[in-house]
């Protein structure tokens, strides 16, 4: 009879260390600890400083991950408290298109524009989500899958905001390090921000709303607000990114709504890992990239995200950032099942 | 103007109930939110098309192929995909949205976008009735309906398999201990569902031309159809398709025709924000549901 082996996992020493206050005891465990955030903070700050070395059009790509980052971590948190969301352009469009409004019918300048966009699109889309966070798993993702598709016949109907000829000639942003910085620091912001934010006790009720609403509600908390306030806090990080690349494009129009900024923040969260919001910013980092690469493809590319989902969905569940974790944090080894 | 209003209200119900249909009817059985089903209704279409201009197949003939390969799809997206997800709604929703959504950005970028792509009708000529010119393959599309309504009722009412579908909807764990076989009885659904999406197709696409659109609006339509009737039951989405039907029509009449996609918009969020469980929901739905 064949021996076999199962595998064990163990976390490193340096791990157990560290999780205690005796991390300040040596550089290396300082360092274990800093390390994998303090780098990727570097990294995506001196980004925009190789705008000579890499060329314009791979700048113009960074703040495109970085928008689409930002609504991967907004999907992430909105997957955070069990709202499923199929529909992430709807917090871009609906960003997009107030800030475009704005600016096109009152001439406001980008600063005042992004931030009332920010924070009035966050809210129109809170408004809008509100009798459905009565609905739980699947109907809220059905219902937020249709809800861009419908508000972009709604504009293209009325013809209110430009129709589907869209408003453009906008105001553009002062300068290219803005530009760059903008997103990148925006992107920072949230990313620490939305991690802190979940390991808050408040974070831990959102979580619980996720596993159990009833236990969450039969301790006396309305997890309708709570759910009501983390849409509100997801819809900001949307809103900015459709806010922001208004200006940059200096055009709002139907595209805002289009099903790419709802599947590609998706494809990003889950290939990245879901639930820890440095595997979504990852998963970004990868992805859009890759798909500019691909540009010549043109609709192939919605054909080959769905590929990735796919594949991920089913054969990765994990995610590519829980698995550098863990290979981070623990080491395997073989023992025989005996 | 009352009677047209009348008369194209039922034929534009018909074509909802029908597209809701096959959506609901795979929800109801084994819970899973097909969303490539408007992947598999423009499928259905392109296949028939194709069977007909570059096989010269008969018409029965290619309806029936696109009828059974549109099944057998359905069965392997279960069987392949879904069967190692199950019970995680938010793969499952994952893993169909992008199936659709991959499917049909697949023919837009085949180029299945020009006005040639039209399926013929089963008979050309019109009718008139009570005054309103009605052609053939309106009438042909209410005669479809009721029949797979009336399908339906003594398939799920009176048949093994339609009494399996039927226990497993109402209590998986019981089923599987009478030996009802659960992942089997859901591949089932689903292809039964994504048949029924190809019947709606062959039916409602002669109407108009086929586009890559299409393939949303139809996943639109059976969502609002299923909230606003209440996902599970046939009567909530008949009647759900009713109001649909009637409120677009009497729209496009007194409006524009452009606003009857915003009936759907309207009529969501009004049913959401008074009964979140849709008009005929159950109480097992609104306890899963709210």
């Amino acid at each position: 009879m064949s021996v076999r082996y199962r595998k064990e996992r163990l976390d490193r020493g340096i791990k157990a260390r560290c999780e205690d206050i005796f991390a300040l005891s040596s550089y290396r465990e300082m360092l274990y600890l800093l390390l994998p955030r303090v780098l990727p903070v570097i990294a995506l700050l001196s980004l925009p400083l190789l705008k000579g070395v890499v060329g314009l059009y791979w700048e113009k790509v960074l703040v495109v991950t970085c928008a689409i980052a930002l609504l991967a971590l907004s999907w992430d948190l909105m997957a955070s408290v069990g709202l499923v969301c199929l529909g992430q352009a709807l917090f871009f469009g609906a960003g997009a298109y107030l800030t475009g409004f704005l600016n096109h019918s009152f001439g406001w300048p980008p600063f005042l524009t992004i931030p009332l966009g920010t924070l009035g699109g966050a809210l129109f889309c809170t408004l809008l989500l509100l009798p459905v966070l009565r609905l739980r798993g699947i109907y809220f993702a059905i219902v937020t899958l249709t809800l861009p598709l419908l508000l972009a016949r709604f504009i293209e109907t009325t013809k209110i905001l430009g129709g589907n000829v869209g408003m453009s000639g906008l105001s553009p942003l002062p300068g290219i390090w803005f530009e760059l910085y903008v997103p990148v620091v925006a992107l920072l912001i949230c990313l620490f921000g939305f991690r802190r934010l979940i390991n808050e006790d408040y974070g831990l009720v959102l979580q619980g709303i996720r596993d159990n609403d009833r236990a969450v509600m039969s301790g006396a908390i309305n997890i309708y607000k709570l759910k009501a306030q983390a849409v509100f806090i997801a819809g900001v990080a949307g809103a900015f990114a459709g806010a922001f690349m208004t200006h940059y494009y200096q055009f709002v129009g139907m595209p805002a709504f289009a099903l790419d900024y709802s599947i590609l923040p998706l494809t990003c969260a889950v290939l990245g890992g879901v639930g820890s919001f440095a595997g979504p910013t990852l998963g970004a980092f990868i992805l859009v990239p890759l798909s500019e690469i691909l540009r010549a493809f043109g609709t192939l590319r919605v054909v080959f995200y769905s590929t990735i989902l796919i594949i991920c969905v089913v054969g990765l569940p994990e995610g590519i950032f829980h698995y550098i974790q863990r290979k981070y944090h623990q080491f395997e080894r073989l023992v025989e099942v005996g | 103007m009352t009677t047209s209003i009348l008369v194209y209200g039922l034929v534009n119900s018909v074509i909802l109930a029908l597209i809701a249909m096959g959506f609901s009817l795979t929800f109801g059985i084994s819970g899973v939110a097909n969303f490539a089903y408007g992947g598999f209704y423009l499928l259905s279409g392109y296949l028939t098309w194709m069977l007909l201009n570059y096989l010269g197949l008969p018409f029965a003939l290619a309806m029936l192929i696109t009828v059974a390969v549109a099944g057998l799809l359905g069965f392997l997206t279960y069987w392949v995909i879904l069967l190692r997800v199950r019970g995680i709604a938010l793969s499952e929703v994952i893993a169909t949205f992008a199936l659709g959504a991959g499917m049909l950005e697949f023919f837009r970028w085949m180029g299945f976008v020009t006005y040639e792509f039209t399926l013929p009708c089963f008979m050309k000529g019109r009718v008139e009735i009570f005054g309103v010119p009605l052609d053939y393959q309106r009438l042909f599309i209410i005669g479809i309906g009721l029949a797979l309504v009336i399908f339906l009722y003594f398939f799920t009412h009176h048949t093994r398999i339609g009494l399996s579908f039927r226990g497993i909807a109402q209590n998986e764990r019981t089923a599987i201990s009478l030996g009802i076989e659960s992942d089997w009885t859901a591949a089932l659904s689903l292809a039964l569902g994504s048949a029924m999406a190809a019947v709606a197709a062959i039916a409602i696409l002669p109407l108009g031309i086929i586009s890559i659109n299409v393939g949303y609006d139809v996943l639109l339509i059976a969502v609002a159809v299923g909230i606003i009737g209440g996902l599970e039951s046939v009567p909530g989405i008949l009647i759900g398709s009713l109001i649909l039907g009637y409120a677009q029509v009497i729209t496009g009449m007194y409006l524009a025709p452009e606003w009857m996609m915003v009936v759907y918009l309207a009529a969501i969020v009004l049913v959401l924000a008074i009964k979140p469980s849709g008009l005929f929901g159950k109480f097992k739905e609104l306890e899963e549901r709210v």
